[in-house]
């Protein structure tokens, strides 16, 4: 389908399909075994400016938005989900700076992650506190200029790699969500540690950790936009940003998908013919194409949505992520049946596929979570109109 | 001077749009158009059956021709060896010279070489030149340049042929630029029109997809590289008789900018494809790096040595080192086995002149088999494992003894 | 550091097949590409400036549309692109190019490095670097795969050899023509692809470079295409029936008769 991007959209998308198909793709299959954080990845994709589409020129960015992110992440991922969300990650973990850091907190950090300088990364879930943060433990009290940081953040996306962190802890115990604050935590401060890599099912190439504060002094000037009790409202505006790149990266999978699955079965024969020719795999492809189409619309309307400057979108973020992740899922399932046993052997990409198209469905709020979001802003919107 | 429609005889009949091997003619308002690109070669000229296509060239000859005559070869030495590629272009040489009934005459510089006369005597030179001085002991473009240029406007030779070496190609064009004369680089083929003392230079064109026969009419004198392994050897004969001539460079104003610090020599990475009498190259066909390994089991069997299409090549799949091809290294060894290689005309000109081509590709219609002395249609990820296993067999080799 | 990168806009001709009907080049939708050797030209000058500072000059002789071909080498990140561009200058062979590129050369002045891909994928001659070169009357080297050292008055290289490689010291200015090992050329930025849309790439005719019209296009090129034509194939050899073990067998037997292996 023609979404008439603009042509520096179309810039945007050739350059990182081009990353994708010449650096990444061959990269994929030896990532995904060995686990590897791809820096030679990243800094290809920082060279080419890719770090900064979403963030605005006086942050040494390109002055997109959300779409522009959404572009690139869908092509990274059509070659390795891995390497994509190690690159949205770090959107992720600058978007609290972005939507509620103060001046000097945003001409600090953006820059150096506009640049790929520096990866972030976003830190809220904890061993108690997934999809329920009254359940966070790490906790910052104030100690004269600083902010003493305790506990342990985990499953972190970039946890290690990246060198800025925007954490989530409790300020205030007695204000249940409200009295959570967010923290802008540099690499290498002391009592900030990180834990074991987690061995993954899927995005293997990315890097997740824990990240344990012990004492971690912060100084007060990097309590996000000088404000306690932000922290809530920080991941939920950075959430709603961000979801449609989940969305994104579930499209990009289930393209790939798609793409291996169809080529597959023009060249594989049985009973004399190409399997496509059969209308079982026809009419599996037909779904796959058609489903992946309507999630990449609903993908692109909600992030140009949101560009265009819509105040609430948490309904349509919710939205693109529950669908998308959920065909990328399906898309994913199909394209391993179409190869048969090819299907289930490493040697073909759609397996690895298959299991990086899980993970859409869990993070960044699981699709169970997203349904509460999407019914719960349905039930505000019909009580806002009486 | 060019190429011009002659627009009152042109009827727009299209005639001549297929001719154009660059497809750059089109009809315009019935009339035919040639757009840029043209390198007049006349194909479109012929195919007008009425005489609308004019070519022009200017004809005037700024040099008396007749003042040049002769044939030479720049005998290339290293550390004192000579290369193959001189004994090839001394046989070609040797042809030319005759049908022109000129002399031929090898050109050979260096330190303390001069032994080497007379094996290039032996081999079809009538005359050597020897420009012997520690000043040429390593190949510097600037020595050889000027002992060459310095001999040609001396001597006013017709025609000069170099390999197409590292040497060759760096000190050929060098020479060419300060004669301002032409220069036909890595020619295949090579004739003479003995009316006009021309050279005829045929040569791959176009990525290697279309041959070319290239004229240097009006400038001498006229000059080619030539691949090695394109042109056999000429057969020794010690009992040839010829003049060493020793160059008088007490005059030779060495402006030597360079300087060879150091001589590498790297024999585990270079491939020896030139000198291997057994070759087995793999393509595209084999879909996937991993399959090398069966072209290289049954080079080993066969104590053969592994080369590769340009598109292996250009996929990774193997090192540049390994390219058979135009844009890779000419080979003709006894037996070639092309496994899974479409044939592109580019792989062609390099293998082509091998003695017995073997050609496994699944697809029937596939160039190669036009070459092939024996061909094998099918997959050849099925046919190099039974074909390695045969060969140990029928050899001799037990699996354990090549393990 | 001022540096000049020469690029050629080639059919890419990995692409090019033959209509065996009418036996000509197929040649539509055939994209023009930068010619890929010239790519790690431009990689190693950009490398260069990044050392020791300067600007790269990338620099094409062709048809308007090369322009586009320069565009591409001012993404990569090269800081000023120049291309010559005149009726008069068509049907150039590698002396009449070579002419005309080092006017060219000239012109843009106090060159201190030249850099040229090994040779264009369409000709290739790999005539044109040392041919430029000597017009200049500066050094060259051919087949660089390294660059050793470099400073503001000289270099060191390695030029490939058949047996190895050599190490060749050389002062500036000098012209290289480097090859494929020589290193893995970058891919554009969005911000070099931003300014790459938006440059007007200056054209110079024949006149602006002071070319004497007796050297340039089809007047200065010594050499000439007699005749174009597809290379006839030799006849068709033996081709074995049966099973893959059938065939396989026919062809070792065959094989052996000979008597080589």
């Amino acid at each position: 389908m023609d979404y008439f991007l603009t042509e520096e959209q179309q810039m945007i998308k050739d350059l990182a399909r081009r990353i994708a198909d010449e650096k990444v793709a061959p990269r994929a299959l030896e990532l995904d075994e060995t686990g590897e954080f791809p820096w030679d990845l990243m800094k290809i994709i920082a060279d080419a400016d890719l770090f900064g589409v979403y963030l605005p020129e006086e942050y040494g960015g390109l002055g997109g938005g959300v779409f522009e992110q959404c572009l690139v992440v869908e092509e990274l991922s059509r070659a390795c989900s891995g390497v994509a969300v190690s690159y949205a990650a770090s959107g992720l973990g600058c978007m609290p700076i972005l939507v509620l850091g103060s001046e000097e907190q945003k001409k600090k950090y953006l820059p150096d992650i506009a640049s790929g300088k520096r990866l972030a990364a976003f830190a809220a879930t904890e061993a108690n506190a997934g999809s329920d943060p009254a359940g966070m433990e790490t906790s910052a009290v104030l100690d004269g200029d600083h902010y003493v940081l305790n506990g342990t953040k985990q499953w972190i996306t970039n946890g290690g790699e990246a060198e800025i962190y925007t954490v989530m802890a409790v300020t205030d115990k007695k204000k249940g969500p409200r009295g959570i604050s967010c923290f802008i935590v540099e690499k290498g401060t002391p009592g900030f540690t990180f834990g074991k890599k987690e061995n993954k099912m899927g995005i293997r190439a990315s890097a997740t950790r824990e990240l344990i504060f012990s004492d971690c002094r912060i100084p007060k000037e990097n309590l996000l936009g000088g404000k306690e009790g932000t922290g809530f409202i920080a991941t939920m505006r950075t959430f709603d940003r961000t979801r449609p790149g989940i969305g994104a990266q579930a499209i990009g999978i289930a393209q790939g998908a798609l793409d291996a699955a169809l080529k597959y079965a023009r060249e594989r024969k049985q009973f004399g013919q190409s399997i496509s020719s059969f209308q079982a795999i026809q009419h599996m492809l037909a779904d796959m194409a058609t489903q992946l189409e309507a999630a990449r619309a609903l993908v692109y309307a909600t992030a140009r949505m949101i560009d265009a400057g819509a105040k609430n979108f948490s309904k349509e973020s919710a939205m693109a992520k529950l669908f998308a992740s959920d065909t990328a899922m399906k898309v994913t399932t199909d394209a391993v049946q179409i190869f048969g046993g090819y299907g289930y052997m490493k040697e073909y990409p759609v397996e690895k596929m298959m299991r990086d198209a899980k993970i859409t469905q869990i993070y960044e709020g699981t699709n169970q979570i997203q349904r509460n979001v999407i019914a719960l802003e349905m039930i505000k919107e019909l009580a806002s109109k009486k | 001077m060019g190429i011009r429609v002659i627009t009152d005889k042109c009827y727009g009949c299209k005639v001549c749009v297929p001719s154009c091997p660059f497809g750059i003619i089109e009809i315009i308002d019935k009339k035919a158009v040639i757009k840029d690109g043209c390198n007049l070669c006349g194909a479109c000229a012929t195919a007008c059956k009425f005489n609308a296509i004019e070519i022009t060239r200017e004809t005037e000859t700024k040099i008396d021709k007749s003042l040049y005559s002769g044939v030479w070869v720049f005998a290339e030495q290293r550390e004192g060896k000579l290369a193959n590629v001189t004994k090839e272009l001394l046989g070609e040489g040797r042809k030319l010279a005759d049908e022109l009934k000129e002399p031929l005459a090898a050109v050979l510089l260096g330190k303390g070489i001069g032994e080497l006369a007379q094996g290039l005597i032996a081999h079809g030179a009538d005359k050597v030149y020897l420009a012997d001085a520690p000043e040429l002991e390593y190949f510097l473009e600037d020595s050889y340049t000027q002992v060459i240029v310095d001999l040609v406007k001396k001597e006013r030779p017709n025609i000069i042929l170099l390999g197409a070496t590292a040497i060759g190609r760096s000190l050929a064009p060098k020479v060419a630029a300060r004669l301002e004369t032409g220069l036909t680089a890595d020619c295949t083929g090579l004739e003479v029109d003995v009316a006009e003392k021309n050279l005829l230079q045929t040569r791959p064109a176009f990525g290697g997809n279309l041959m070319a026969t290239i004229l240097c009419p009006n400038h001498r004198p006229q000059m080619a590289t030539v691949r090695p392994k394109v042109f056999k050897p000429s057969a020794e004969d010690p009992s040839r008789t010829g003049e060493v001539i020793t160059v008088d460079l007490t005059k030779t104003k060495w402006d030597i900018r360079a300087q060879v610090l150091e001589v590498v020599k790297e024999t585990g990475y270079v491939v020896n494809l030139e000198e291997a009498n057994i070759i087995v190259s793999g393509g595209r066909g084999l879909c996937d790096p991993k399959n090398f390994a069966m072209v290289e089991e049954l080079a080993r069997v066969l104590g053969g040595a592994v080369g590769a299409s340009r598109a292996a090549v250009d996929a990774g799949w193997i090192p540049y080192a390994h390219q058979v091809g135009q844009t890779g290294k000419t080979v003709g060894p006894k037996i070639y086995f092309a496994c899974g290689i479409h044939g592109a005309i580019q792989h062609l000109a390099g293998m082509s002149s091998s003695d017995i081509i073997i050609a496994i590709n699944k697809n029937p219609d596939a160039p190669i088999f036009k070459i092939a002395t024996y061909g094998i249609v099918g997959d050849v990820r099925e046919v190099l494992p039974l074909l390695t296993k045969e060969f140990k067999k029928a050899l001799g080799v037990s699996q354990e003894a090549v393990v | 550091m001022k540096i000049v990168v020469c690029v050629k806009q080639v059919p890419d001709t990995t692409e090019v097949k033959i209509n065996p009907e009418t036996n000509t080049l197929v040649r539509e939708g055939v994209a023009s590409v930068v010619n890929p050797f010239d790519m790690y030209a431009v990689e190693e000058a950009l490398r260069i400036k990044e050392k020791l500072g300067g600007t790269v000059v990338a620099l094409s002789m062709g048809p308007p549309q090369a322009a586009e071909a320069l565009k591409e080498t001012i993404a990569m990140g090269v800081d000023e692109a120049v291309l010559l561009s005149d009726r008069a200058f068509a049907g150039a062979d590698t002396l009449a190019t070579s002419y005309a590129l080092a006017k060219g050369i000239e012109k843009i002045g106090d060159v201190d490095l030249i850099f040229c891909g090994k040779q264009a994928i369409d000709g290739d001659t790999a005539q044109v670097g040392p041919e430029i070169a000597e017009k200049l009357g500066i050094p060259h080297v051919t087949y660089v795969k390294k660059i050793n050292e470099i400073n503001e008055t000289g270099l060191t290289v390695e030029r490939m050899t058949e047996e190895g490689f050599e190490r060749v010291k050389l002062p500036l200015p000098a012209l290289l023509t480097v090859v494929k090992e020589i290193n893995e050329p970058r891919l554009p930025s969005l911000k070099g692809k931003m300014r790459a849309k938006n440059i007007q790439v200056p054209v110079w005719n024949a006149e602006m470079i002071n070319a004497d019209p007796g050297k340039i296009g089809l007047k200065g090129s010594p050499t000439w295409v007699k005749r174009i034509f597809i290379p006839e194939m030799k006849c068709q050899g033996e081709i074995f029936d049966g099973s893959p073990e059938e065939q396989v067998k026919s062809l070792v037997d065959a094989i052996l008769s000979r008597k080589i292996v």
